[in-house]
């Protein structure tokens, strides 16, 4: 590996995006599965970074799966995107930023076919009328959430209260990093470091202490892709994509993997699960598997939140080996417990994967 | 000889036989070299395909040549205007010449291969380039070959490719990889070497008897299909994935090395000159010549002539006998027997 090779194209896959003043929009289904993630997103950013974050009650799905999974047509999505975009204007930002990966996918998609084909944004134009008698705006400024996280990462790490680094060992964290498919393997200018060596979430786990692992299949997608999982036939391309990742980076005992996308951490996570309880092996040490978070996770375990705040324990990986290593102190007896110490249900334990 | 002077642009093979030609044909020609040798391209190159002839024995025999012809190396031209249909050139050490007429053979680069980022050249150490290749050939030192088990040969790197805007073919990459091929074949006879094409053009005299030769005489398997990622194991092995179009099947692969096939582009030293002299590129980011008939050796400026690979990817035959053609233009332009200016 040449290092200074991967650093000479992450300097030419830079982008500027404001520091400050956006629209944001969250994703369909990743409040669903990482709870704890938007919210803590904003809460860095707002509350420790001191920005403005503004969100609109009337936002809805970017039209990103249904799109994706051939369900509407391309003229529909482009509507719902530019309905998206018309609300951002009425609340009179010019920067926008997505939560999700296929979202921003959408949207770029969305912004580059406008900007080759001017007479398909005059028809949506006219369709954003007809449906909801709102004014056609385009943003000035796309950027992901993650470009968000990665931008300010260094502050992110003086704030820090953990690192990424064994305390017992005093040596980095093994952290390998999936980026979600749509960020940039596209429009591969759209993502920090580009696509083939993205540089987007390299640099947080540089920035907070951690190694990064770069394995033989780090390129290779999750596993969701989303006609592999979406249509149930196709259930097991999925199943046997997300194993093939993790036979790929078993040698490399990596403590964690950071992902920028709804559906890697869910497929990643999940699926340890299933190859679990299929052939009985796991991926971790001592029976475990290897935790699959989200970047604002992360983020937020090393800015010292509750892990249990994060929504860690809606992981099917267990993470505690992970805030061990980290030295997070945690009480095992809460990480069931939601707001108001309502009781949020134990799981039952698998065969051959361990929860607790 | 006569007081015709003409300038050649670009001490390489071109360069040199046109200059060779022109002083056969009594007129006085001089080499302008930006760097500080004769020979271009070829003086990089170990082996030359169809016959696997040594690069030097060539090189030397246009050294010979032009060994009694006016030459300046190092040379940086600054400036170069024409009045009356003369040029008034100057380089940057204060020597000024003048010409009746201009010979570009500027050449070629080869592509960076580190462009087609997915193939990891410059980020994984043993993925090399076909010059790569050539200069261990010369000099056998190069700590990345290392006895090697299996390696891999990607045909097309930076040629027919609209990602990096280069649709053309270079000619030159099919042949030059099987017989690289076989000749890394005869340095390790253990290893296993594959080629991976889109089409295999092998079109000039005794490029099908290499194709056959490497597949009968070393057993090089051809694949048809491109790679499309280059990764890296535990073990600082190169793990490749790519189709095979003819089974119809993805393959993954582990190899020792990767050598990339650079095509050609021209030459990034001809961009200024051209701006000096008010001349164009075609299409595919080469000079645009009159025509594509009996034009290849004429621009659109009167006076200004090109050979070789300045204008278009070609094999070192069609460069020597484009050299020859374009000396003879000039002498035509120069009134001996003016038939088209």
């Amino acid at each position: 590996m040449i290092v200074e090779g991967k650093q000479k194209i992450w300097a030419d896959y830079q982008k500027d995006i404001p520091d400050d003043h956006y629209f944001y929009v969250r994703s369909c289904i990743r409040q669903s599965f990482f709870p704890g993630s938007e919210v803590t997103f904003l809460d860095i950013t707002r509350n420790k970074l001191g920005k403005d974050f503004y969100e609109s009650a009337y936002h809805t799905t970017c039209g990103g799966i249904a799109y994706h999974s051939d369900s509407i047509p391309q003229e529909t999505a482009m509507t719902i995107i530019a309905r998206q975009f018309a609300l951002m204007h009425e609340s009179g930002y010019e920067n926008y930023v997505c939560s999700c990966i296929t979202s921003f996918g959408c949207y770029t998609e969305t912004l580059e076919t406008w900007h080759e084909f001017p007479e398909l944004e005059a028809k949506i134009r006219q369709y954003l009328w007809d449906s909801c008698k709102k004014d056609f705006a385009k943003p000035k400024y796309l950027a992901h959430a993650s470009d968000i996280i990665y931008k300010f990462r260094h502050e992110i790490a003086r704030q820090a209260k953990y690192k990424l680094v064994n305390v017992k060992t005093g040596k980095p964290l093994k952290v390998v990093e999936h980026i979600g498919c749509h960020y940039a393997k596209m429009f591969p200018s759209k993502g920090f470091g580009g696509a083939e060596y993205p540089h987007v979430l390299v640099g947080m786990i540089e920035a907070w202490g951690g190694e990064v692992v770069d394995y033989p299949e780090r390129r290779q997608c999750c596993g969701f892709g989303f006609r592999q999982y979406l249509i149930q036939a196709n259930r097991g391309y999925s199943l046997s994509n997300t194993y093939k990742k993790f036979e790929s980076m078993e040698a490399y005992e990596p403590d964690l993997i950071i992902t920028n996308c709804p559906g890697c951490p869910y497929f990643l996570d999940r699926w340890q699960y299933v190859i679990a309880e299929q052939t009985g092996k796991t991926y971790g040490k001592n029976g475990y598997g290897i935790p699959a978070l989200t970047y604002e996770e992360v983020a937020g375990l090393v800015m010292g939140y509750n892990p249990w705040d994060l929504g860690l324990q809606m992981h099917q990986v267990a993470v505690e080996p992970l805030l061990e290593k980290m030295g997070i102190e945690y009480d095992p007896k809460t990480k069931y417990k939601g707001i108001n110490n309502k009781d949020l249900g134990t799981p039952i334990n698998p065969i051959n994967i361990r929860l607790q | 000889m006569n007081e015709h002077r003409i300038l050649v642009i670009g001490g390489g093979p071109a360069g040199m036989e046109t200059a060779y030609q022109l002083k056969n044909l009594g007129l006085n020609p001089v080499i302008i070299e930006r760097s500080d040798k004769l020979g271009g391209n070829l003086s990089r190159w170990d082996r030359l395909f169809p016959t696997s002839e040594p690069a030097e024995a060539l090189l030397e025999k246009l050294m010979e040549q032009t060994k009694d012809i006016e030459k300046k190396l190092n040379a940086k031209i600054t400036s170069i205007e024409k009045e009356n249909n003369i040029f008034h050139l100057k380089l940057s050490n204060g020597i000024n010449y003048k010409a009746d007429a201009i010979v570009l053979c500027t050449g070629f680069d080869l592509f960076k291969a580190e462009k087609k980022q997915e193939y990891g050249y410059g980020i994984y150490n043993n993925v090399i380039t076909n010059a790569e290749l050539e200069k261990y050939f010369k000099t056998h030192n190069d700590e990345r070959i290392n006895e090697p088990k299996r390696i891999g040969f990607v045909h097309c790197v930076g040629s027919r490719d609209v990602k990096v805007n280069n649709t053309y073919c270079s000619k030159v990459c099919c042949a030059t990889a099987l017989k690289q091929a076989c000749e890394i074949k005869e340095e390790f006879p253990e290893a296993d070497v594959y080629c991976f094409y889109m089409d295999l053009r092998m079109f000039g005299k005794g490029y099908e008897d290499i194709y056959l030769k490497a597949q009968k005489d070393f057993d090089i398997k051809c694949v048809r299909g491109r790679v499309c990622e280059v990764s890296e194991n535990i073990e600082g092995k190169l793990v490749i994935k790519a189709e095979d179009t003819l089974l119809g099947t993805p393959m993954k692969m582990t190899l020792d090395l990767l050598v990339l096939m650079c095509g050609m582009e021209k030459s990034k030293s001809s961009n200024e000159i051209q701006k000096m002299l008010n001349i164009s590129n075609n299409e595919d980011g080469f000079i645009e010549t009159r025509d594509l008939f009996s034009g290849l050796n004429l621009t659109k400026e009167k006076g200004v002539f090109v050979a070789g690979a300045c204008t278009s990817p070609k094999t070192l035959p069609e460069t020597l006998a484009e050299a020859r053609s374009a000396a003879m233009e000039v002498f035509n332009y120069l009134g001996f027997q003016d038939v088209r200016n």
